[in-house]
Formats: structure tokens, C-alpha cells, sequence
């Protein structure tokens, strides 16, 4: 009974969604008050439907009815409760149900914040991501019904996949699906500016703080999937260039261009046509993030599910929004008033060429991504491109990259002062210099050149970060008056992130150790200065697995620093064997132990690795969130709301 | 206001037209045509008992002397549920010996699959542990190897066969082989 009504609720969603869309669309053409005003109710009653089919599948999943063969296939009676609800969107059926109740929530928060504005501009949002979720229903029950019955029904489930068996992998999703889906609302503002034809500041003002928040819960997704891939996989690896993550991070990176252009918008009016292209390519790639993952046209270890079927219904979709948002923008943009004007060096110079090295970066992880279809498509064969080219293609377009990072903040719009940028960055770049030479004497590594640049690079971005709130500061504690306003302390923090994250890269990627090692009981192993001392491997039983777990004594220069267990988890429902790392985690470095093979007289393969400031990655990570939420939250989001509510701004500049 | 004004705005959908073009050519390439780095080499060796008589042990010398298919399969994957009928039609028309490799799989699952939907294997490998099939580099079932009579892999079909991929592609490459010197 329960999944039926789920089901239900489902087709009526997809019912509001159409009335959403329609009022919300052909409302505002009209002009018609009365048509639009049906559109808040719809779109809220839509996204109660929506959650609603999610809490049944949720229940289906808490109480084991495996009567429901999604439920069937991905639960398991011996699996943990808070697995049992994360295994909701374990696969495809339950991971789009997961899409779509995001974008519920984030149309509701869309409805109830866009009472400010203007009636017809927020009839417009709100349809646009009416189609949206429409076409998401409809692909849904469709092609992917997640309240399928399975008579009769299956005594016992499958299981959810071990590797997924996880906190972070369970919120991971989620987490990112809110960034992917997020971007959605930065593309219905867009698409009802060129609708309207009122792309002005106030639309720039309106789409910065919802692109920040998804933005950030995408960062956030993203760090998250790293950091789960390091421990979980059990190769000791943080990102792999693998097609899933790119496409994950095709989005982030235009998004990250987004968010700088639209500041461009919002405060000097320009930028316009390029901050309407972003937004509506910020939103594509995420769409094209769910085809490349769910069509199975790239094959990746990620990819569980590939069925051709819905390929090509999410390829349709994506040619008919993205198709319609680009072709409206053709039509629209060339007649767009253009804004001021600035000179060569400027803040807009230099947040155009920000723009320009994230758009490249992203076109090139696309054309990497791509490379092999490509290929393929016309004859040329079967490849895959790796790390490698991502590597060669990727790092030297972020060095200029993180070289404005450090420049950008201290420039003035309009028209900048070489001058005074420079006498601000003095000591920022004598520092960055100090530490690029000094990491160049004190390692003799290999790739010291390599590592030189990223200390000099993060160094540089870093102390660049620091000095608007260092200046705060020191007004403060002179007495005199200071503002430091939470966009500017935002930018500063994600900045500052980005710069522990290129440090976190460079050393740990040149200064890492990685060993793999045969030990028998009683071997010790010496690896950068730590000694790992073999104990043997005993068994152990978990929940709805058991395990063999190996025991390490860890002691460097004599002094004990840990125990290390790493295991090999077998899990029975599934037949599947994971791999559990053994990590010692520490700010400044990690060890990692991975169980390999068991040979011959009880000795064992390892992995065996010493990994220096990995954390910064991850740290960078958190930080780039945090520097997002605080400019999401700036007071003058909220304060605009009472101050346009009275005069709505819709005075194009022409 | 002329069209030329309008040409490098109209680019982006000429990009998406370009991207959507290239997409629906790999959907309908057959996705799933992924090149194993077997083919082309000999069966891997191993040792499995039968999956009906377990006291009676296989090894990789069944394929020789003939050209053959060997189907990755399991009673808990529903694409190989899915899969199983096209197959059963396939092994009627006795083309060439069907081997089954039960991956990973309860016994009595993969016997009660069989007795309800038929069997169209000539033998079938009871690869309990899945060693074996990590040794054939399979990453998911259901996947199929066609083997040559040297024992030597030749193809490789990811997910299920389908009437097309077996008439279109399977049979043609089969017939071939057949015609080949041992």
C-alpha cells in the first residue's frame, strides 16, 4: 500500500510540476496576475508531493519490504537503520528520487524568498524549474520507477553496496546533488532575466546568493567524495580524473567562474551576456553529470548504472532545456545593453581572466572526458585518457590561475592602481619567493620544481588572502574605523582555501612515500622514518560482514605513535570484499596501511604509504565551504529584500 | 540589428547541437563495446568444479577444439535475469557449446534459476568466490567471451546479449572462427 501511494504522489507531482510550468511560463507572457498567482501554490504543493514519495520509499527501506524490488535489491534486513535510509538513493531509481526531492526543497525556498520580487520574474523562476522537475518526474515513471513491486516478493535483500556502506559515501550524494541541483535555480533566474529582458544588477544580486549556496554544498559534495576515495578504495589516491568526478568538477569549476562573473554583474553591470552563459552552462554540465553517469556512454568504475534506455531520455532532456535556454540566449543576448566600460588593468580584467582560465579548465576536463567517445564516435579506435593528460593540461592553467588569486582582491574596478596593488602585495610576494627557494633547498626530492611552484603559488594566494583581514585588524586596534563585510570575509576564507589546497597537492603528491611490501609476522617495515611492526591478521566479525584484520605497532625513533588495524571486509549478502585502509591521521601527515593479498606462511602484501599535509586538501576544501557560506550570508541579501520590495528596480541602463 | 551581431551568440548551441550529436553516435555505438586487454589471449588457466556435481572439476581445456561462448552469470544480477531467456533461445539453435561461468552466486539460487528458466549452458563453472572471474577481468555480469578453438579470447560483450548484438555481431565473428584451422 505504502509504495503505491508513493507512487502516486509521484504522478500527482508530475501533474503540479505541468501546472507550475505552465501558469509560471504562460502566466508571465500574459501578464495574467491571476494565472501567476496559482504558480507558489502549485510549486509548493509539488515539492510536498515530491518528499512525500521519498519519505514512502525511506519507510519501505526502514521496514525491509522487500516486496519492493528497488528495496530488494538494495537493503538488506541485517543492514544498519542509518544505511537503511541512505540506501534509499544506494542506485539509479532512488538517487533520481533523491534529484528531484532536492530540487523540491530548493523550490520551495525559491518560493518562499522570491516574494519580493517582482511578480512575473519570480512566475518565470519558478516555471522554469517546474520544467525541470517535470521533465525529471517523467523520466522517473517512466524509465526508472523506484516503487516497482517484485512478486513474489524477495525473502531476504541484496544488500547495498559495501563500498557505499559508509558515513561520508552515504551524505556524499546528497551533498552534491544539492550543488548540481542548486545551479538549476541560478538557471531558471537567468533564463526569466532573457525572458524578460531585464538582466540588470538586481538580477545579478538575486542569482549571487543561491549560486554561492549551491556552489558551496557542491564543494562540499566534492571534498567529500575525495576524502571518502582515499580511505575507502584503498589506494591511497584523493582524486583519480575518473569520468564521475569530472563531472562533478566540470560544474564546480564553471560554477566557481559563475559566482566571480556575477560579482562583475552585481557591482559594475557588465559581464551580462557571459554571466547568463555560465549560469546556463553551470546547470547543462550538471545535467550532463547525470547522463554521463547514468547512460553508461563512458564506462567507470562509479557507474552502476547503464541502461540505454535512459540515456537517451536524459540526452532528449538535455537537448530540450539546454537547447532552449542556448537558443533563447542567441536570440536575446546580442541586444543586451553592454556595461561600463573599464580599463586594461582592472578588476574586471582580472575577473575576466579568472573567468577565462576556469572556463578553459573546464573545457579541457570536458574534452578529456569526452576524448575517448570522441574517438570512438568517428572511427578512430578505443582509448582512455588518464591522469596524465588531465595532469599536463590542468596544472599549467592553474598557475596564472592562483598568480590573480593573489592580485584580484587588491585591484580597483574600473581602473586600478599598479602602484598602490603593488606597495599592498609587497610582502605577500617577498614571502611567497622566501618559501618557493627555501622548499627548493630544503627537499631534495624529485619534482622539487614542481614543489617549489606550489609553495610559491599557495603561499602567494595565501598571504594574499590575509591581508584584508589583517588591515581590518589593525584598523580595529588602532581605533579607527574598519569594515570587513562577510562577502569580503567570504572571499578571503575560500581563497585561503584554495591556496591549503594547492599546498596540500604539491607536498603531498611530491613529498608522499608509497611502498608496497611483503611482512610476515614479526617483520618491521621502515617508511619515512616510521617503523611498522607486523603483528599478524586475525578475524573479526562486524554487523553484515566479517572481516581479517591485520595489527601494526607504530613507533617512530622508539616512541610508540599507533596502533594501525587495516582490514579486508567480506560481505556475505553480496559476495563483494572491500578493502578498509588503516589511517593515522595527523594535521601535518597520515599514514596509511591497506591489506593486500594473503600469501604464501601467513605473510601478507601491504601498501604501505606517508602522506604530508594530505589534510589541506580536504582542510582546503572545508574552507573554500565556509568562505561560500559566508558571503551567501551577507547582510545586504537580506537587507535588499525590504529596500526592492517598495521600488522594484527593473531600469535597464542602456 | 544585422545577423552578424548575432553569430557568436548562436555558437554555444551549435555546441550543444555538436555535443548532443556525439552523445546519441556513442549511445547507439554500442556503449558497452569496452576492448578487454584479453582478447586476443588465451584463456586464463583455473580449476572449478561443475556447478551440478561439484566432485567433477573443470578447467580451462574445455575450450579447446572448439569455438565457444563463455557466459559470466548469477542468479542475483537481474540483468543476467533479464539476459537468461535470449540466451536459452540461443543455446536451441546449437550453434557452438555455451559454458557458464556462476559467478559469485548461492548454489541453490543459481539451480532454482535454471530449473525455472531453463539451462543453456553446455557446462557451468561454479566460481563461488569470484577469484575466477577477476581473473578474466570481469567487472560485472553478466559479461560474455567468445573463445576460439585454440582456447584463445576473440571478443568480449559487456552486459546482456541481446537477439541483435548475438545475430548482428556474435554469429558472424562465430561462423568465422569456425572456418579457421584449429
Amino acid at each position: 500500500m505504502i509504495p503505491e501511494l508513493g507512487h502516486l504522489a509521484l504522478i500527482l507531482a508530475l501533474c503540479l510540476a505541468a501546472a507550475q510550468a505552465w501558469f509560471g511560463m504562460v502566466g508571465a507572457q500574459r501578464g495574467d496576475a491571476a494565472w501567476m498567482s496559482v504558480v507558489r501554490p502549485a510549486a509548493t504543493l509539488q515539492a510536498a508531493f515530491v518528499l512525500f514519495a521519498f519519505a514512502t520509499l525511506a519507510y519501505s527501506f526502514l521496514t525491509s519490504d522487500f516486496s519492493v524490488r528497488y528495496v530488494a535489491e538494495n537493503s538488506n534486513v541485517l543492514l544498519p537503520w542509518p544505511y537503511k535510509i541512505t540506501a534509499v538513493w544506494g542506485a539509479h531509481e532512488g538517487s533520481l528520487l533523491l534529484w528531484v526531492s532536492v530540487l523540491g526543497l530548493w523550490t520551495l525556498a525559491v518560493s518562499w524568498f522570491s516574494r519580493p520580487l517582482p511578480q512575473e520574474f519570480a512566475a518565470r523562476v519558478l516555471g522554469v524549474m517546474g520544467l525541470i522537475s517535470l521533465g525529471f518526474c517523467l523520466f522517473m515513471l517512466t524509465t526508472s520507477d523506484p516503487f516497482v513491486r517484485l512478486l513474489p516478493a524477495a525473502e531476504q535483500g541484496r544488500d547495498l553496496n559495501p563500498i557505499l556502506q559508509d558515513p561520508a559515501m552515504a551524505i556524499h550524494p546528497p551533498m552534491l546533488y544539492t550543488g548540481y541541483v542548486g545551479f538549476s535555480v541560478a538557471f531558471a533566474f537567468a533564463v526569466a532575466a532573457l525572458l524578460g529582458g531585464r538582466m540588470d544588477a538586481v538580477w545579478a544580486r538575486w542569482s549571487r546568493p543561491w549560486t554561492l549556496t549551491a556552489w558551496l554544498f557542491l564543494t562540499f559534495g566534492i571534498t567529500l567524495g575525495s576524502w571518502w576515495s582515499y580511505y575507502e578504495l584503498g589506494w591511497g589516491g584523493w582524486w583519480f580524473w575518473d569520468p564521475v568526478e569530472n563531472a562533478s568538477f566540470m560544474p564546480w569549476l564553471v560554477g566557481t567562474a559563475l559566482v566571480h562573473s556575477l560579482a562583475v554583474t552585481e557591482k559594475r553591470g557588465a559581464f551580462k551576456n557571459w554571466t547568463a552563459l555560465l549560469a546556463i552552462a553551470a546547470f547543462s554540465l550538471s545535467l550532463l553529470g547525470t547522463f554521463l553517469v547514468r547512460s553508461g556512454v563512458l564506462i567507470s568504475v562509479h557507474s552502476f548504472a547503464s541502461d540505454p534506455k535512459r540515456g537517451i531520455f536524459i540526452l532528449g532532456m538535455i537537448g530540450v532545456f539546454v537547447g532552449a535556454a542556448l537558443t533563447l540566449y542567441a536570440w536575446r543576448a546580442p541586444t543586451l545593453a553592454r556595461g561600463g566600460g573599464f580599463q586594461p588593468f582592472s578588476r574586471e580584467t582580472l575577473l575576466l581572466l579568472n573567468n577565462i582560465f576556469l572556463v578553459v579548465a573546464a573545457g579541457s576536463v570536458l574534452l578529456g572526458t569526452l576524448y575517448p567517445l570522441l574517438m570512438d564516435a568517428f572511427g578512430l579506435g578505443q582509448l582512455s585518457v588518464g591522469p596524465p593528460y588531465f595532469d599536463a593540461v590542468f596544472i599549467p592553467v592553474m598557475m596564472p590561475f592562483f598568480i590573480i588569486i593573489g592580485i584580484g582582491p587588491y585591484v580597483r574596478w574600473k581602473h586600478g592602481d599598479a602602484q598602490s596593488t603593488l606597495r599592498t602585495l609587497r610582502v605577500a610576494g617577498i614571502l611567497a619567493l622566501l618559501a618557493g627557494v627555501l622548499s627548493l633547498v630544503m627537499m631534495h626530492a624529485t619534482g622539487a620544481v614542481g614543489l617549489m611552484a606550489g609553495v610559491l603559488l599557495a603561499v602567494w594566494a595565501g598571504a594574499g588572502a590575509l591581508i584584508e583581514p589583517f588591515r581590518y585588524f589593525r584598523r580595529r586596534a588602532e581605533g579607527r574605523h574598519g569594515v570587513l563585510s562577510r562577502s569580503t570575509l567570504g572571499m578571503c576564507t575560500a581563497h585561503m582555501g584554495a591556496a591549503l589546497l594547492v599546498l596540500g597537492i604539491s607536498v603531498t603528491s611530491v613529498l608522499g612515500v608509497e611502498q608496497d611490501v611483503v611482512v610476515k609476522p614479526g617483520d618491521t617495515v621502515h617508511v619515512a622514518g616510521y617503523d611498522f611492526s607486523f603483528q599478524g591478521v586475525h578475524d573479526e566479525q562486524g554487523p553484515n560482514y566479517s572481516a581479517r584484520q591485520g595489527v601494526f605497532q607504530v613507533s617512530k625513533g622508539g616512541d610508540a605513535v599507533a596502533v594501525m588495524r587495516p582490514e579486508k571486509r567480506e560481505f556475505a549478502s553480496v559476495g563483494n570484499e572491500t578493502t578498509e585502509a588503516a589511517i593515522e591521521p595527523g594535521l601535518f601527515r597520515d599514514l596509511y596501511l591497506a591489506l593486500g593479498n594473503p600469501l604464501d606462511d601467513g605473510a601478507w602484501s601491504v601498501r604501505v604509504q606517508y602522506k604530508p599535509l594530505i589534510r589541506f586538501i580536504w582542510l582546503g576544501g572545508l574552507f573554500m565551504m565556509l568562505g561560500g557560506f559566508l558571503a551567501a550570508s551577507d547582510r545586504r541579501y537580506r537587507r535588499q529584500r525590504a529596500a526592492e520590495s517598495v521600488v522594484p528596480a527593473t531600469v535597464e541602463h542602456a | 540589428m544585422k545577423i552578424r551581431d548575432y553569430t557568436p551568440f548562436i555558437l554555444p548551441a551549435l555546441v550543444l547541437l555538436f555535443l548532443i550529436g556525439l552523445f546519441a553516435r556513442g549511445l547507439f555505438l554500442d556503449p558497452t563495446k569496452v576492448k578487454s586487454p584479453l582478447i586476443g589471449k588465451p584463456a586464463p588457466k583455473f580449476t572449478l568444479p561443475e556447478l551440478y556435481d561439484p566432485s567433477k572439476k573443470l578447467d580451462q581445456n574445455v575450450f579447446q577444439g572448439q569455438v565457444s561462448l563463455f557466459n559470466v552469470w548469477g542468479a542475483w544480477c537481474a540483468a543476467c535475469q533479464d539476459e537468461h531467456p535470449v540466451l536459452v533461445a540461443f543455446a536451441k539453435r546449437k550453434l557452438l557449446p555455451i559454458y557458464g561461468l556462476d559467478y559469485h552466486d548461492d548454489h541453490q539460487a543459481a539451480l532454482a534459476m535454471l530449473q525455472k528458466g531453463g539451462d543453456p549452458y553446455t557446462q557451468i563453472f561454479d566460481d563461488a568466490s569470484g577469484d575466477v572471474a577477476i581473473d578474466w577481468g570481469v567487472y560485472g555480469a553478466p559479461e560474455t567471451f567468445l573463445v576460439d578453438k585454440r582456447g584463445i579470447i576473440r571478443d568480449k560483450v559487456i552486459g546482456p546479449l541481446t537477439p541483435e548484438i548475438i545475430d548482428d555481431r556474435l554469429v558472424p565473428e562465430i561462423r568465422q572462427l569456425q572456418a579457421e584451422a584449429r
